[in-house]
């Protein structure tokens, strides 16, 4: 979710230092303004009596200074241009950016942005719990839960459970129980601190962070197994580290733990984690159902995206149960039928959103965990804190051999050595960590302790393993992300292959992974899709609709590139010519589809897009005409020319064949062929057309740039 | 097995079993089970009928397919399969194992290798064996998945498409190889892969 921007090509050389030093000079700047409030206060006092104490003539104050009006959105917005800068900052260094990791680049920001604010004399921010959990975290896992890969994410939901769970208990346990054995060497002095105590430190710091992972694994690009298996896993222990962290937290103050607390406590991880989830689910069944009423009011469809998912999220914080689950299960849920229904420009709205979101988010939040290591009070005991990184380093490694042993002989495609050290090595702690570590009462002793071993603890997984994670996948060969889009081969054979397994498991008398998927796929389409999916389109079958989508988004980059002039053309309309003449659709209706086209594409080449687009408005009149075994020219840059002159397999078609060269050169004349026999079929086109281009919006709409869209390809 | 009981099933069979497709002992056995009941005539061999005896395959939209594809050569409707031919297509679906990947490179491929798994599915597209995926056999496959709303015109041109991406060498069809190529990022060992419990 970080945006890769391209590098900005400089007209000259010392382009590049002036804009660093614009940056530097807005970083010292933005230090100003919060000393600035305290100086200016008795400027304002004095003014202020002033105005009101002389009754003598005084010029009207044609200017003033009111700080004080504005001085909490001032520096909300202004840390979050610093943050936007810093990033802008890296991607014009261009060497920097390929060997460090932007998450320990942007630490080092707030480290000096800390230092710097403390060397004023004034006292640094700290990152606020309550502000990190309501407002920094939420965009970034919904960003995550939205986008979340369903299918590797549904074939190894088994192995990320095993990981969350039993991982993260195991980690909690071991590092828990073994700081308390250190601490009773008499030699480390640090005998006050009790079991209760190092479990509760124990718990918080061995939760994997989604952050961290994501910002460290969107960098690397490594295969999509390893992704969502550590991914998947930071996601789900959310729900161990709450209840771990509240059982904890409830012990330590009562003092005394009974058989029952343990029990009851194995009963609220349940409760917390399917609870979350079920709350999750209800508002995404929400937003489902209230998007299939969107069709009048567009503009405000992403808005119910996003406030469906912060209400869920808000909702089952506010019943302790796991807001991170509750935020993913909502996104997951909501997401097939929401995109059935919004139009094309609010799908694109959400997605931009999002990422816009996330990547601000993150961004804060790695500066802010170094402005809070200057800031907060440090205890450092090095006995406690090296045992500490060297714990949770040691407890991950033989956590995740133990797992993986158990865990392969259920699996059909085994994680191998390498995988398993890709999974141990990115286990990296965040933000999280810190802000559960900093919401702990002040009535534990030990709190500065533990604040410094945690901040340790992430700048360790942070910096080294993340600096020098890409190194080694590169070493290890490690399988790397295939960057392409889905094709509709892999589509349609994925599908095909699903059914055949199916088909295979019931031959088997085997009811396993395939039965179940179809099962609820066919409850899916019998009765919950007429509910949440507007319109008539709740039959259309999934391929059909994602070759639509995937023909729209072609013809739209076909029209951007302008390559649609010189080829193109008339392949098209060839298909729809068949030998015998053709009825032809009215002028009228002719011209009402330009129009559409030609308002919702804003291009001067709109004619030869309809020629694209019509391809599935197209109803041929007479369907048992033989058809030309005619090929479609290739869309991609430098194919289109050499296409052309083969396949045609009938006479026919070879005669059609000459007049190319005539056709290619008339562009007002492209004819799309659309043929009014079936009006049903037409008016169910037009409608989806006009779903997926209509919006009010501005006049000159831009169309975004599809090469963007790669990167957020799901 | 002739006359043989059909509740028998010798050790030496079991054992020629093993070597040929590579199931476990005990695999062998549960498989025989089913077999077995299935086989409602008792005698040893599985009719067409047999098959379309099990409710779920007569709702597949493949079904038909995947039946033939237990009966070896020829759509004779007298075809009865054995066990033996029962297990050899089941092989194709056998998970593929580490140490399988160090054998004997001079060995014949193994029945559930890549390859054959992927020539497994070629054939259910590829009806009249001609080593290729043709328009009408694409069409065939895509009508039975998408169901009666759609119109032929959608239909064809989503397969021309797919042809027209797969093809490389302009034959308007997609050869095995082609098809292959389209899979490579699938995760077939996965994918064409039934977890039969030991």
């Amino acid at each position: 979710m970080i945006f890769e921007m391209s590098a900005l090509s400089c007209a000259f050389p010392g382009c590049r230092w002036s804009v660093l030093l614009l940056v530097l000079v807005l970083l010292v700047c933005s230090a100003l303004p919060i000393d600035a409030s305290a100086s200016v206060y008795p400027l304002r006092g004095t003014e202020g009596s002033n105005l009101t104490n002389v009754t003598t003539k005084k010029a009207f104050p044609v200017i003033g200074v009111n700080y004080d009006h504005v001085r909490k959105p001032f520096e909300i917005a202004l840390w979050i241009l610093l943050a936007l800068l810093m990033k802008l900052g890296f991607h014009i260094i261009p060497r920097v950016s390929s060997v460090v990791p932007e998450s320990c680049l942007l630490i080092v920001v707030g480290l000096l942005v800390g230092g710097f604010i403390k060397v004023i004399g004034e006292k640094p921010p700290v990152l606020d719990s309550q502000l990190f959990f309501l407002c920094l975290l939420p965009p970034i896992i919904l960003d995550a839960g939205y986008f979340l890969p369903i299918r590797p994410f549904t074939d190894n939901v088994g192995t990320i459970l095993v990981f969350a769970v039993i991982g993260t208990l195991w980690n909690a346990f071991f590092v828990g129980g073994s700081l308390y054995a250190l601490c009773q060497i008499e030699s480390v002095d640090l005998a006050g601190i009790g079991l209760l105590s190092c479990l509760l430190f124990g718990s918080i710091v061995s939760a994997v962070d989604p952050v961290a992972v994501l910002a460290v694994f969107e960098e690397i690009h490594i295969n999509e197994l390893l992704h969502i298996l550590v991914f998947g896993e930071s996601l789900l222990n959310d729900a161990v580290t709450v209840v771990l962290y509240n059982l904890f937290e409830e012990f330590y103050k009562v003092g005394t733990v009974t058989v029952l607390d343990v029990f009851l406590g194995v009963v609220c991880f349940f409760v917390v984690s399917l609870g979350g989830v079920l709350v999750g689910v209800i508002y995404g069944f929400l937003a489902a159902f209230t998007s299939r009423f969107t069709s009048h009011t567009r503009v405000i469809e992403p808005l119910f995206v996003f406030l469906y998912s912060y209400m869920a999220y808000l909702s089952s914080e506010l019943f302790h149960l796991s807001g991170i689950m509750a935020l993913i299960a909502c996104g997951v849920v909501m997401r097939p039928y929401v995109e059935a229904n919004i139009s094309h420009k609010s799908y694109t709205t959400i997605k931009y959103f999002l990422k816009m979101w996330s990547s601000v988010s993150e961004t804060l939040i790695f500066i802010f965990l170094g402005v809070s290591t200057v800031a907060g009070p440090h205890a450092w005991n090095w006995a406690f804190v090296v045992g500490t990184v060297v714990l949770c380093l040691v407890s991950r490694v033989l956590g995740v051999i133990g797992l993986t042993f158990i865990i392969n002989k259920f699996r059909i495609v085994k994680l191998t050595k390498k995988d398993q050290f890709i999974v141990a090595y990115g286990g990296l702690r965040g933000a999280i960590a810190f802000s559960l570590g900093y919401l702990l009462s002040d009535s534990h002793p030990t709190r500065h302790l533990f604040l410094t071993a945690i901040i340790t603890v992430i700048f360790f997984t942070v910096f080294v393993q993340g600096m020098t994670i890409r190194p080694l996948v590169e070493l290890l060969a490690v399988k790397r992300k295939k960057e392409s889009k889905r094709s509709i081969n892999e589509e349609i054979h994925t599908e095909f292959l699903d059914h055949l397994l199916r088909g295979v498991e019931d031959v088997c008398g085997h009811y396993g992974h395939y039965h179940w998927k179809d099962k609820l796929s066919r409850f899916n389409k019998t009765y919950v899709k007429r509910w949440l999916i507007a319109g008539e389109n709740f039959r259309e079958p999934e391929l059909i609709a994602f070759y639509r989508k995937m023909e729209l988004k072609q013809a739209i980059m076909m029209v951007e590139s302008g390559q649609l002039s010189s080829s193109l053309p008339s392949t098209v309309s060839m298909q729809n010519i068949e030998p015998k003449p053709i009825p032809r659709v009215s002028k009228k209706q002719e011209e009402e589809i330009r129009r559409i086209l030609r308002s919702n594409l804003q291009n001067n080449k709109v004619s030869v897009m309809e020629g694209r687009v019509s391809h599935y408005l197209t109803v041929p009149a007479n369907r048992e005409s033989p058809r030309i075994g005619v090929r479609r020219v290739r869309f991609e840059s430098g194919h289109t020319r050499s296409q052309m002159p083969s396949y045609p397999s009938t006479p026919d078609a070879v005669s059609l064949e000459a007049e190319f060269p005539k056709r290619v050169n008339q562009k007002t004349d492209i004819g799309p062929k659309v043929y009014a026999s079936d009006n049903h079929q037409r008016e169910l086109d037009y409608q989806s057309l006009a779903r997926c281009l209509s919006d009010p919006g501005p006049h000159k709409e831009e169309e975004e740039d599809d090469d963007d869209d790669e990167i957020f390809m799901s | 097995m002739g006359s043989r009981a059909s509740t028998l099933l010798r050790e030496e069979e079991i054992e020629e079993i093993k070597k040929e497709t590579g199931f476990s002992h005990s695999q062998i056995t549960r498989l025989y089970s089913r077999f077995t009941s299935l086989d409602k005539g008792e005698n040893g061999t599985l009719s067409r009928e047999d098959f379309q005896r099990i409710p779920e395959l007569a709702i597949n939209p493949l079904g038909d397919r995947i039946i033939n594809a237990f009966f070896p050569e020829g759509l004779d409707r007298e075809d009865q399969v054995n066990f033996r031919g029962f297990m050899r297509t089941l092989a194709h679906f056998r998970p593929i194992e580490d140490n399988e990947k160090n054998k004997d490179p001079t060995a014949s491929e193994p029945l559930n290798s890549r390859t054959n798994k992927l020539l497994f599915a070629f054939r259910l597209y590829d009806l009249d064996r001609d080593d290729k995926i043709s328009r009408d056999e694409l069409l065939q496959v895509l009508r039975m998945m998408v169901g009666v709303n759609i119109s032929d015109e959608q239909l064809g041109s989503i397969a021309d498409r797919t042809i027209q991406e797969a093809d490389q060498n302009g034959d308007n069809s997609i050869s095995f190889n082609e098809f292959i190529k389209v899979l490579e990022k699938v995760d077939v060992e996965q994918k064409m892969s039934i977890r039969f419990l030991h």
